[in-house]
């Protein structure tokens, strides 16, 4: 009996037979696959009959890859899931708050009372921490809830191809992966769930080109902002009839300086700190196949909806201590939100803010969704609007959006302020659960840096211009 | 566990790789079988997973979608069966994190049936897999998935003619549909219980020089590990200067792979080709 080859020997057997099988080993070895790949199938697929006449899949395509119909019909499905979004969420949305906040708020002030607990604590368990995780419920559950769903049906039906189709050959202008508009399209969903989608781009520059340029889609806590605040200042501009389209032109204005900014972005990076060619991208148009409606909501609500629903809150309930603490705590008899915001308060002017919405951006970092409900509370603390809230550090949200405009401009708003807003609610960093989503799957320090400080620089030097122009223009 | 009165002998029991699985990432805690799901991108892996498991995972109209390795379970016939989900890929030859995720789970983690999703309105394409997949493992099992689609497309796919040809069995299935899903764990738990004896097709047209180096070093790595299953997959890889593979060589991790289940192993004696 022969001994066993050693570990050395079948190596060096190896090497020695690489030269005699030559270089194109790879190729033969590709070429004799197909082959008998092609041998075997010829074998075993018939086709019965002639062809269907109608193709219907491909004249769906032919329409929404065109290059004159292509964009119009991706713009306007967009639209039509945003509106629907935006138009369905507000009724459940008012139903949510009007239980959580309007009802469970003041059983639970009065259980509190009840059994004697000390003010601090009852205001922190329940004016602060119960009230942001209420809020965010209210916020989120209803428009996540409508957004998932939809989209997961329109990814299920087979159009997300084409939307990456259509995007690709702008992406690749701009140094970026083609699958970077289907991680863009989930950022408007969720910006963390948008990264993590990241992960289908194989190449690790376009990678992170994608995953730092996912903040500049909208996510679902921001659009609560953009919208409120188009109505207040933007829609008010036009005549009341045509108030709702002026303010939804002005939500989807945003969005496209988002899909721009992504580009220009993109390009940036590629073309300094991510310097490299675009990868080819292929991806084979699947089929259409009708989606399955009930399995597809069920597993959008299971999957998406509540997970997604289960990291704000985790986030939010801190953050709605921090809110009551620092209007509660009083140094030299000013609170510490108070302080915060005098001191804010230049730097914000100077960009067409306030000093009020920089300290919600900073306490807000952990979820966008609360942003709204810490402006309106801090600009009647710093205010000092009488009769108006409901005390010091506790969070509401006004049920008309006109009591809501009489807070904002009483605090000093004006149609700058909006505009810059708006402006800052796109272009700002991302969240906390964002930046440990990028951490996580960069698992590099400097690249999450980028991620967080690239977007709040941007939006800063943004404000400041158009500011900058504006009182030029308008003389204050 | 029952398996105390079953009369296999420990090291002969289907869940012996258990240190390889359980360095690739599988929590290897009371199965009996580990099944592999491997697939080109878009064939409806992920349905067939949730058809078989009954979970609920994410499914989506687009190649590619799955970026992370699924798990989840059945049982069938008293024994149980964990099932992996690997990444879809066209190809286990080139260099891209998701084949390289497969390829490793094939070889080193040694599943005891890999499922093969086949989307059988593009069956050549697919084919190209299957085949690359039956070079690494002899226990395979080719679910023919989108049925429903050859026939809209009035397709007629031969699946006896097929399973003859590539020595595995076939089961046609339309897992939207959830049709053909029964079939299909029974074929998956024949193959995985040894009932059923795969001899799958090996890649039969590579140019003269290359079969013969192959068969060459094959016959140098079978002495060296008696009992691999993929000499010639592996005589393949080195030939090509997979340093992944040169490493497994030289570190006897082959080793370790060749004696974990013995050809022989009493459990699959009853070997009935159908």
């Amino acid at each position: 009996m022969t001994s066993k080859p050693s570990p050395d020997e079948i190596l060096s057997s190896a090497a020695t037979l690489r030269w005699e099988v030559g270089a194109n080993l790879h190729d033969a070895v590709m070429e004799a696959i197909y082959t008998d790949a092609s041998q075997i199938a010829d074998r075993a697929v018939a086709r019965s009959g002639q062809r269907p006449r109608f193709d219907l899949d491909r004249a769906i395509d032919r329409l929404v890859t065109s290059r004159w119909t292509g964009f119009p019909i991706m713009i306007l499905m967009l639209t039509v899931v945003f509106w629907l979004t935006i138009a369905g969420a507000n009724v459940p949305s008012g139903m949510i708050a009007n239980l959580l906040v309007d009802t469970f708020h003041p059983a639970l002030k009065g259980l509190a009372a009840s059994v004697g607990m000390p003010w601090w604590l009852d205001g922190l368990l329940i004016d602060g921490m119960y009230l942001a995780m209420a809020w965010v419920m209210a916020v989120m559950l209803p428009p996540m809830a409508i957004f998932f769903p939809m989209f997961t049906l329109l990814e299920d039906f087979g159009y997300l191809p084409r939307v990456a189709f259509n995007l690709d050959k702008l992406f690749k202008k701009a140094g970026a992966h083609g699958k970077q508009a289907l991680t863009m399209s989930m950022g408007y969903g969720c910006n963390a769930a948008g990264i993590v989608a990241t992960r289908v781009i194989d190449s690790p520059r376009e990678r992170l080109i994608a995953i730092i340029t996912n903040n500049f889609a909208i996510c679902n806590g921001r659009w609560p902002t953009q919208i409120l605040i188009a109505t207040i200042f933007i829609g008010a501009l036009a005549s009341p009839h045509l108030a709702g389209l002026v303010s939804a032109g002005a939500v989807v204005g945003v969005v496209l300086l988002g899909v721009i900014l992504t580009f220009v972005v993109s390009w940036g990076l590629s073309h300094t700190l991510l310097r490299g060619e675009a990868s080819a991208f292929s991806m084979e148009l699947p089929p259409y196949r009708p989606p399955r409606i009930l399995r597809t909501i069920y597993t959008s609500l299971i999957d998406r909806t509540l997970y997604v629903l289960w990291r704000a809150v985790v986030f939010a309930v801190p953050a709605g201590a921090v809110i009551w603490l620092v209007s509660n705590i009083h140094v030299g008899g000013v609170s510490l939100a108070e302080h915060t915001i005098n001191w804010l308060n230049p730097f914000g002017l100077l960009l067409g803010l306030n000093g009020v919405i920089l300290l919600a951006y900073i306490i807000a970092i952990p979820a966008n969704e609360i942003v709204i409900p810490t402006v309106l509370m801090l600009t009647v603390l710093s205010a000092r609007l009488a009769g108006i809230g409901a005390g010091a550090g506790v969070m509401f949200e006004f049920d008309s959006e006109a009591a809501t405009a009489e807070v904002l401009k009483t605090g000093g708003w004006t149609l700058l302020t909006g505009i810059n807003l708006m402006l800052f609610s796109l272009i700002h960093n991302p969240c906390s659960t964002t930046i440990y989503t990028i951490w996580k799957e960069t698992l590099s320090v400097k690249w999450t840096t980028v991620a967080s400080l690239l977007p709040l620089i941007m939006g800063f030097v943004a404000c400041f211009l158009v500011a900058q122009v504006w009182r030029l223009i308008a003389g204050g | 566990m029952p398996t105390e009165t079953a009369h296999v002998p420990c090291e002969t029991c289907p869940a012996h790789h258990t240190a390889n699985l359980i360095r690739l990432g599988v929590n290897m805690e009371n199965w009996d079988y580990v099944v592999a799901l491997a697939g080109n991108p878009n064939t409806g892996k992920s349905t067939v997973f949730n058809s078989l498991t009954g979970l609920r995972q994410h499914t989506g109209n687009w190649p590619g979608k799955t970026v992370t390795r699924a798990e989840g379970g059945f049982l069938y016939g008293g024994k149980r069966y964990k099932l992996v989900d690997l990444p879809g890929t066209y190809s286990l030859l080139s260099v891209s994190v998701d084949e390289e995720i497969a390829r490793d789970f094939l070889l080193f983690g040694r599943p005891d049936v890999t499922v093969i999703v086949a989307d059988a309105t593009r069956l050549e394409r697919n084919l190209n897999l299957v085949l690359q997949v039956l070079e690494i493992t002899d226990r395979a099992v080719v679910c023919l998935n989108l049925m429903d689609e050859a026939r809209r497309h009035q397709f007629i796919v031969d699946d006896r003619r097929l399973a003859r040809d590539l020595g595995v069995p076939v089961a046609p299935t339309a897992a939207r549909q959830g049709e053909g899903i029964p079939l299909l764990i029974q074929t998956i738990s024949e193959v995985a219980t040894g009932q059923v004896a795969c001899k799958p097709r090996r890649i039969q047209s590579e140019p003269t020089a290359l079969k013969r180096a192959i068969g060459q070093l094959a016959a140098k790595i079978e002495a060296a590990f008696p009992g691999l299953p993929n000499a010639r997959w592996v005589a393949l890889r080195l030939l090509e200067g997979d340093a992944r593979m040169i490493e497994a060589v030289r570190t006897g991790e082959l080793r370790d792979l060749s004696q974990g289940r013995p050809a022989d192993q009493p459990i699959f004696t009853s070997e009935v080709a159908s």
